[in-house]
């Protein structure tokens, strides 16, 4: 148990998980690849037409995973946030950082392939559900993270502040989703209903998981990358980096 | 399989702006931003690179 | 205790020598909610629906004015290390200045609604509502607005940064708050959204003081 303990521990410290990082990539990308693959080919040839909304909800495949990574990508941002404030961990801050403008994508992305849904569907590029409009403050909060960590030079203190702006944010999501819940439900409550979706085949379902661990590998990928380019911007003045770049 | 041709797989049933606008926009943005992260790393590496050489030339213009 | 009470003092004070940056926030509110109907049409009907909304919205933006200045000119003197350095706890005296912010530039604004609610033909009782809901909110905006003045405290551009990181977390204040009217307009029973208003407030005076303070100590690094 001690022994395990310490053997995570020395992949927390940025020279040893720089190779390591390194060494996985590869492996994310390809499984990324694979998934989307797979995903893909559910998505477009496998899965049947949808009976009431013709190939137009074929966007479910990419706009159902975006919605989800963007929201695990934040609890996963404040986990190495929150963790990188309380151990002093330098790596865990790293990669919080590093996360933060993929979800900043993939909220986005959930924001325009849900737009292209909703215009066919429901006539409206936009309509103020409460999932669209969370999914929006949730762009918002990462945007916020970003900036606050842009902008202050001093890399410790922008680990810290980012990492109490992420944890704010994870207490005001739940209220911000349950308050414009309610307002939406007071507001529109006979508009469209959302939630009554078509009844979901057991290969949409299949095709759904495959492209959200493709998105899920591709994350993982892209967050590796970057925090290796992070550590290497913020070591670079200690004896290690010099002999780590050949 | 539900496409009987090429021209009927791209029409989409007539949402072709919509799910081509869609998956289109993610494969833009989910090959740009590798490129882009890999790019920044490429750029940190070159710039220590060149940082050590210099070190190296420095020593080396200092022992003779 | 005492320090609590010093620390609402002296801002208070110090308020009072420049009134000019308390009454911005006050003019600002007064301005924005006269311009919409000159914006919108006199439609006495339209306006009415739309009153809540536009008092709240600005209400928010009149708050966010004096937000900067909640912890600079302290941090600029050497006050606010001091501050951290005394030995009365730094989370009383961080809650002693918000609650300064809040009857500098929250109670105002609460006093001055009732009037500007005429404005948009609201009857009494939607006034009582809207002032009541404002009371509620309003402390809950200064200590939401804390968290994000004490993160952004001396940091490049920290106003616009301030806007960006405090106004989605007011989101919920602004639902409820103007849910709040809105349905008593309606005739519903508007108990609803002030408790959970209330809820929020209560939440907050634990939570917010005990986050500024630790981003406070961050930024005194």
């Amino acid at each position: 148990m001690r022994q395990s303990i310490i053997h995570w521990f020395r992949f927390a410290s940025p020279q040893s998980f720089y190779p390591l990082a390194g060494r996985l990539i590869p492996w994310f990308w390809a499984a990324a690849a694979l998934f989307a693959i797979a995903g893909l080919w559910i998505s477009f040839f496998v899965a049947p037409t949808d009976a009431q909304q013709g190939e137009g909800y074929r966007i479910i495949f990419v706009h159902v995973p975006a919605s989800w990574m963007s929201m695990f990508i934040y609890m996963v941002m404040a986990f190495w946030a929150g963790l990188g404030l309380a151990l002093n961990t330098r790596v865990s801050a790293m990669m919080a950082q590093a996360l933060a403008p993929t979800g900043a994508l993939m909220a986005a992305l959930s924001l325009w392939t849900g737009a292209l849904w909703g215009k066919p569907m429901w006539g409206a590029w936009w309509v103020w559900d409460a999932r669209l409009t969370s999914e929006l403050i949730l762009l918002f909060l990462f945007l916020g993270f970003m900036a606050l960590q842009a902008a202050i030079d001093d890399p410790r203190r922008a680990d810290k502040a980012g990492a109490i702006l992420a944890l704010v944010g994870v207490v005001n999501i739940p209220i911000i989703y349950f308050s414009v819940k309610w307002w939406n439900t007071l507001h529109q409550g006979s508009t469209i209903n959302l939630n009554k979706a078509p009844s979901m085949a057991q290969t949409m379902l299949w095709g759904m998981l495959l492209m959200a661990l493709a998105f899920w590998m591709y994350s993982i990928a892209i967050a590796l990358v970057r925090v290796r380019a992070i550590i290497l911007e913020r070591e670079r003045h200690t004896e290690w980096v010099k002999h780590a770049v050949e | 399989m539900q496409w009987n041709s090429v021209g009927e797989f791209f029409a989409m049933g007539g949402y072709a702006f919509y799910v081509w606008g869609s998956f289109g926009a993610c494969a833009l943005l989910m090959i740009a931003e590798p490129f882009l992260a890999k790019r920044r790393l490429s750029e940190i590496r070159k710039s220590l690179i060149r940082e050590r050489i210099a070190d190296e030339l420095e020593k080396q213009q200092q022992t003779p | 205790m005492s320090a609590f009470l010093a620390t609402v003092k002296r801002d208070l004070l110090l308020a009072l020598r420049r009134k000019s940056e308390v009454l911005t926030a006050v003019f600002f509110f007064v301005i924005v909610t006269s311009l919409f109907p000159l914006g919108i049409g006199p439609e006495a009907v339209l306006l009415k629906k739309i009153a809540p909304g536009i008092l709240w919205v600005a209400a928010l933006l009149a708050t966010l004015l004096g937000l900067p200045r909640l912890f600079a000119t302290d941090h600029v003197d050497g006050t606010l290390e001091q501050m951290a350095l005394s030995p009365s706890p730094l989370g009383l005296l961080v809650a002693g200045k918000i609650l300064a912010h809040w009857l500098l530039c929250g109670l105002p604004l609460v006093l001055l609604a009732p009037i500007l609610g005429l404005q948009f033909d609201l009857d009494a009782s939607a006034l009582g509502i809207l002032t009541l809901a404002l009371l509620l909110g309003t402390p809950l905006l200064s200590l939401i607005g804390s968290i994000g003045a004490a993160l952004t405290l001396g940091v490049r551009g920290g106003g616009v940064l301030l806007a960006l990181l405090v106004l989605p977390l007011y989101i919920p204040a602004l639902i409820f708050g103007a849910g709040a009217v809105e349905a008593h307009i309606a005739g519903l029973d508007a108990s609803g959204h002030l408790s959970l208003l209330a809820a929020m407030l209560a939440l907050a005076v634990f939570f917010a003081p005990w986050a500024t303070t630790a981003a406070l100590r961050i930024a005194l690094e």
